[in-house]
């Protein structure tokens, strides 16, 4: 595995190393095709039971300040989420439509366990209305090999677009 | 027919001085939809309200811990530094080393000071190099005797230059219990004249003695006018219609025990309330379609409420009684607002930018003496609060929603805040809008409308 920072002209690339690349990737655009489908029943299931999910401002996480604009750490804690947002938050609907880049991946620090960094521009469309650059950031992700493939132990989305339009309803 | 002549008395009214009734009607329970989109009126509120004689919030002291730490932040539509000063020893008892000067050089007006926080052991515009002293005044600057030429000396500033007339705008500061508060105008009273005897209690119950520690900070830039945001939190009457979370788990609604306070002059107030068990109670959820008879959480550590001793104090209008409220939220005008929601708790600056717009910036902070499972469930319960909580995201909306209804109406429109009749009495529950309408009435004080 590479160390982060070298390109494909590093290290040689094996194929268990391609593979990996593809799953993370894979499991990115389809993680983005069920938030911009508004799959937001499927959006759990990409997460271990207890796992954490975080959407944190860029200065407060450069500067090791704790609060995040969401912070869960269950999935139990998402659907609550997926509750809100369907049924509880009144809001202006809108669509998401996620650009993310592939995956930077790296092993985890225990065997089957792997840590990836990927980049998303968020875009937010109101019915009728223009599209605007909604949310800029990165994902910090662990990621645990199952039974049913990868899983995401801890996502932490960290945006650089501090300044939110207003509302931030669907998870990024 | 023989009428009063007309042409003279049209003359007169033409050159009569322009009407200070535009607000139609008595009272301030009929917002004119002006009052929020006409963009004159809001440079004039700008002037006579966050550049005027009032305190603005900027920030909180422990935002700024050591000497040269400063932050960006503003009063109104100006941006100022805060910053902790030296202190000389003699002077620490009284002096708090906080200062608040305006981001903008007193050479050539240039908003010299780009990063958002940091350290400094004086400020630098990178313009000409003009120097401030940690305080606002000017230090130095170059070339300011000229530049030697051999015998002679080539320009430098003009004879009678002096320094000391030539500092950053620097705004008069008070601190209380940790928060900053600046004014631009010299007639603004003392901060706790400002603020009155009644709300004082309220911010000594959260904040008196206490070391506050910070847990960051949530942006959003809403579109709406900024009274918008201070109406919705003097407005006890939506949480418990708009928001689920507060109806079915029972931390705000119309059947809790509520009171609302006021300073004299009606501008600041504060929404007490004591939470209950929620649930059914047709009263108050029969109808409401925001309520959920059946909802429960997955996770119910998003609501692990822990009682803090410190919710409870003598009660100041029950002598010898105490009181424990779980909800107090502290407006205070112009621009702050205070939240304690259950183990949440918050300073919410709003930044006004234009007559549709406003930032709005949520400091969270805790106490030092907090233990670290204290903390935690405070930073678990901000999920309820910011752009995106469960409670707060919907008030956004709905005041983006607002401005744009007012966009649409004319001159002749207005909102109506009549729940409780149109006086602006404290009251000792919260089926009432009396607050909104006790701004207004002070607003229009202000305003000569």
């Amino acid at each position: 595995m590479s160390a982060p920072g070298e390109g494909p002209h590093g290290v040689g690339i094996d194929m268990a190393r391609l593979q990996l690349q593809f799953e993370v990737d894979q499991l990115n655009a389809a993680y983005a095709a069920a938030l911009d489908d508004k799959r937001f029943d499927d959006w759990p299931a990409f997460f271990l039971e207890d796992a954490q999910y975080k959407v944190q401002a860029r200065e407060n996480f450069d500067r090791g300040l704790p609060l995040a604009l969401i912070a869960l750490e269950s999935r139990g804690m998402m659907k609550d989420r997926v509750y809100g947002i369907t049924q509880t938050i009144y809001h202006g609907p809108y669509y998401m439509r996620h650009v993310l880049s592939p995956a930077q991946v790296w092993d985890g620090a225990e065997a089957g366990t792997f840590k990836a960094q990927a980049h998303y521009a968020v875009f937010r469309t109101r019915p009728g209305g223009v599209s605007e650059v909604y949310c800029v950031g990165r994902y910090i992700d662990e990621l645990v090999r199952t039974a049913d493939g990868l899983r995401l132990r801890s996502r932490l989305c960290v945006y650089d677009s501090e300044m939110i339009l207003n509302s931030l309803i669907y998870p990024i | 027919m023989h009428g009063p002549a007309m042409g003279p008395r049209l003359r007169g009214d033409m050159n009569a001085p322009q009407t200070l009734s535009r607000w139609s009607g008595g009272g301030s329970s009929r917002v004119p939809f002006w009052a929020y989109t006409d963009p004159q009126l809001y440079q004039r509120e700008l002037e006579k309200v966050f550049h005027g004689a009032h305190w603005c919030y900027v920030g909180l002291a422990i935002e700024i811990p050591n000497t040269g730490d400063y932050k960006l932040s503003w009063v109104g539509e100006r941006q100022v530094i805060m910053v902790r000063d030296r202190v000389a020893p003699k002077d620490r008892g009284t002096d708090t080393g906080i200062r608040v000067v305006e981001n903008r050089c007193a050479h050539r007006g240039v908003r010299f000071c780009q990063q958002q926080h940091g350290n400094a052991r004086s400020f630098v515009c990178p313009y000409h190099q003009w120097t401030y002293k940690l305080n606002g005044e000017l230090a130095g600057l170059p070339f300011k005797d000229g530049v030697k030429d051999g015998e002679c000396v080539n320009g430098g500033m003009p004879e009678g230059f002096d320094l000391k007339d030539h500092g950053l705008t620097r705004l008069r500061v008070a601190v209380l219990h940790g928060l900053v508060f600046a004014t631009f105008s010299v007639d603004t009273e003392p901060l706790e004249d400002y603020l009155g005897p009644n709300l004082m209690p309220w911010l000594d119950r959260i904040f008196k003695g206490r070391q506050l520690t910070l847990l960051g900070y949530n942006r959003q830039r809403i579109p709406g006018n900024w009274k918008l945001m201070m109406e919705n939190i003097k407005d006890p009457y939506h949480p418990g219609l708009l928001h689920t979370w507060f109806v079915t788990f029972g931390l705000w609604r119309a059947d809790q025990k509520s009171r609302m306070v006021m300073d004299g002059q009606g501008r600041h107030a504060v929404m007490i309330s004591r939470r209950n068990e929620g649930g059914e109670n047709k009263t108050v959820t029969e109808g409401v379609t925001s309520f959920k008879a059946n909802m429960t959480l997955h996770d119910d550590r998003l609501l692990d409420v822990v009682p803090e001793p410190w919710w409870t104090v003598p009660d100041p209008s029950v002598p010898g009684a105490s009181i424990t409220p779980t909800v107090t939220m502290i407006t205070l005008f112009p621009s702050l607002i205070i939240q304690q929601q259950v183990n949440s708790l918050s300073t919410r600056h709003i930044v006004p930018r234009g007559e549709g717009e406003f930032d709005f910036v949520w400091t969270h902070f805790g106490f030092a003496d907090d233990t670290p499972e204290m903390t935690r469930r405070r930073l678990r319960q901000a999920n309820l609060f910011g752009p995106a909580g469960f409670v707060s995201a919907d008030d956004g909306e709905v005041i983006e929603f607002s401005q744009d209804g007012f966009r649409q109406g004319g001159e002749g429109g207005s909102t109506l805040c009549e729940l409780g009749g149109t006086g602006t009495e404290m009251t000792e529950h919260m089926v009432t809008e009396t607050l909104i309408r006790s701004m207004y009435a002070y607003w229009k004080k202000v305003m000569a409308v």
